[in-house]
């Protein structure tokens, strides 16, 4: 074991965004991820589209994961989209949105720049694999 | 793993040229991008190649920071607490790094790192910059980490940097004692804390905080620790001038208590400083604006002493001792690897043809001999790859 490591953890936050006080889903994901060996910034509730902006910075994340079941994701994801894009974050960080959305909000979603949604009922191993296997490339 | 920086010219981990891209990322980082720190900070943690240079580079501008280390147990409140004290910071007009370590599954390395959920207070407000850590089971490097995320911190020029960390165990010790004021707290009730704290914790503290006064046991808590640091004070007698805070407690329990010989204080050289216990309500704030106040005087008796060059020479030497030992540490590994690997040298000793001295002995004996050869014959000699001796220069600014 040396000062100097060959290899390092995936980096993930896990966000609630929005008056949604329903944090199971995130809880779960938290841990999920944990397990997989990932280190897992967990915002806790009730979080405002800036505060995840600056968490993911200073955090320096490679996935934010955002849980939302209230339905307002066509508002505020798009919003954490353009914050992460004002702080040059966007093109390294993987998006994903997990929560109950409609293929249609999917689709605008995904056009805006979240990379996939999962929702009620996708196995944790799917998530975490999806993850592994779409990182960011860092720069 | 991720995917990661692979320079050409970056193999070497130990050396301390800067890449062109690194020169720019600290060039970014010194202009004040969040981005770019929060990479460094990326870099130092998960030991990158380059970081050393890029800390290196950032050395020539550090100094400035007043460094404050938190701890206690979990639960004591120290997230809340950090929170109150980052937003007291940022009313004075302070900006303010926190470096917040969590523990890591010892199993898969993974970590849920919850104390970014208690900042509530200075939400929104980038001149905070919170960065968690996980505690990632480096033998000696989880400190050096946070030490070098303190000097891109400061370099950045962040004016107060909180270290908080969990004082459950030597290695998070270790890191709070990269603090040039450390603050331990405990909570009411906590009598049999109290006493464990007692052994590790309680020589570090410069200052005492028991949180969540309001509870019942509250002032019985702080007297039991006064009391404590009276008693550890004990030793160093007239030395102190700054007075009591207990007085009854600390006659009658300073004098029966020498014989235990605490070599704390002295060896802290902070005879001059009895640490005093503050009570605080993080939840409500209250209490704060007189933990800034003990803090602030800490940082003062630290500075007219002249502790604090020595308190930084003390940690610039631990610094270099930790790479070396980290450095030296990489090539007895590619020895091990060159007589066979350890399992191979291990099965030697199982099969009894030799002991696990002997096997040490003969994997050290290339290295041993490397080091007399330098020594010896050429003894003013140019140095190795790994010594360069503008790298960790200690540099006194203070």
């Amino acid at each position: 074991m040396s000062v100097d490591v060959d290899e390092r953890p995936v980096r993930c936050l896990v966000a609630k965004v929005g008056l949604d006080g329903h944090d199971r889903g995130a809880h779960v994901i938290a841990r999920a991820f944990r397990d997989a060996g990932f280190e897992v910034v967990y915002s806790g509730l009730h979080r405002a589209p800036e505060e995840i902006v600056q968490a993911a910075v200073q955090e320096d994340v490679d996935v934010l994961g955002i849980s939302i079941l209230s339905g307002a994701h066509n508002t505020l994801v798009p919003k954490v989209i353009d914050g992460l894009e004002a702080y040059s974050a966007l093109d390294d960080t993987l998006v994903i949105v997990g929560g109950i959305v409609p293929d249609d909000d999917e689709d605008a979603l995904k056009a805006a720049g979240v990379a996939e949604v999962f929702g009620p009922g996708t196995p944790m191993s799917e998530t975490v694999d999806f993850v592994r296997a779409n990182l960011p490339e860092r720069a | 793993m991720v995917g990661r920086d692979t320079d050409a010219d970056e193999t070497d981990a130990a050396s301390t040229a800067l890449s062109d891209r690194d020169a720019t990322l600290v060039e970014s980082l010194l202009s004040g991008s969040h981005r770019a720190l929060a990479r460094v900070i990326s870099r130092i943690e998960d030991r990158a190649p380059g970081y050393r240079a890029i800390v290196s580079a950032l050395h020539d501008h550090t100094g400035t920071a007043d460094v404050i280390g938190i701890t206690g147990a979990p639960g004591a409140g120290k997230s809340t607490l950090v929170d109150k004290l980052a937003l007291a910071l940022r009313d004075r007009g302070d900006t303010v790094g926190v470096v917040a370590v969590d523990p890591a599954s010892p199993y898969t390395g993974g970590a849920v790192l919850g104390d970014r959920i208690r900042m509530a207070s200075t939400v929104g407000d980038m001149d905070v910059f919170f960065r968690s850590m996980s505690a990632r089971g480096q033998l000696g490097g989880l400190s050096m980490a946070t030490a070098d995320a303190v000097t891109a911190l400061d370099a950045f020029g962040k004016d107060t940097i909180v270290i908080e960390t969990v004082g459950a165990g030597q290695s998070e010790i270790d890191v709070v004692r990269t603090a040039d004021t450390v603050a331990v707290l405990v909570q009411p009730g906590a009598g049999d804390d109290v006493q464990t704290l007692k052994a590790g914790i309680l020589e570090i503290g410069d200052v005492f905080v028991v949180n969540k006064f309001d509870r019942e046991g509250a002032e019985r808590t702080r007297s039991e620790l006064e009391e404590m640091v009276h008693r550890r004070d004990g030793h160093a007698g007239a030395s102190h001038p700054t007075g009591h805070h207990a007085p009854g407690a600390a006659h009658s329990a300073g004098a029966a208590d020498d014989s235990h010989g605490v070599d704390d204080g002295a060896e802290e050289g902070s005879s001059t400083w009895t640490p005093p216990v503050v009570g605080t309500v993080a939840e409500t704030g209250e209490g704060v604006d007189a933990l800034l106040e003990a803090f602030d005087a800490h940082a003062a008796a630290l500075r007219d002493s002249g502790e604090l060059a020595a308190a930084r020479r003390r940690r610039h030497a631990a610094t270099i001792r930790t790479l070396i030992r980290a450095d030296v540490g990489t090539l007895a590994r590619d020895s091990i690897t060159e007589h066979g690997g350890i399992d191979a040298l291990a099965e030697r000793v199982c099969r009894g043809e030799s002991d696990p001295y002997t096997v040490a002995a003969e994997v050290l004996d290339p290295i041993e001999r490397c080091v007399e050869r330098a020594t010896d014959g050429e003894p003013s000699g140019s140095p190795g790859p790994d010594a360069d001796p503008g790298a960790d220069r200690p540099s006194e600014k203070d």
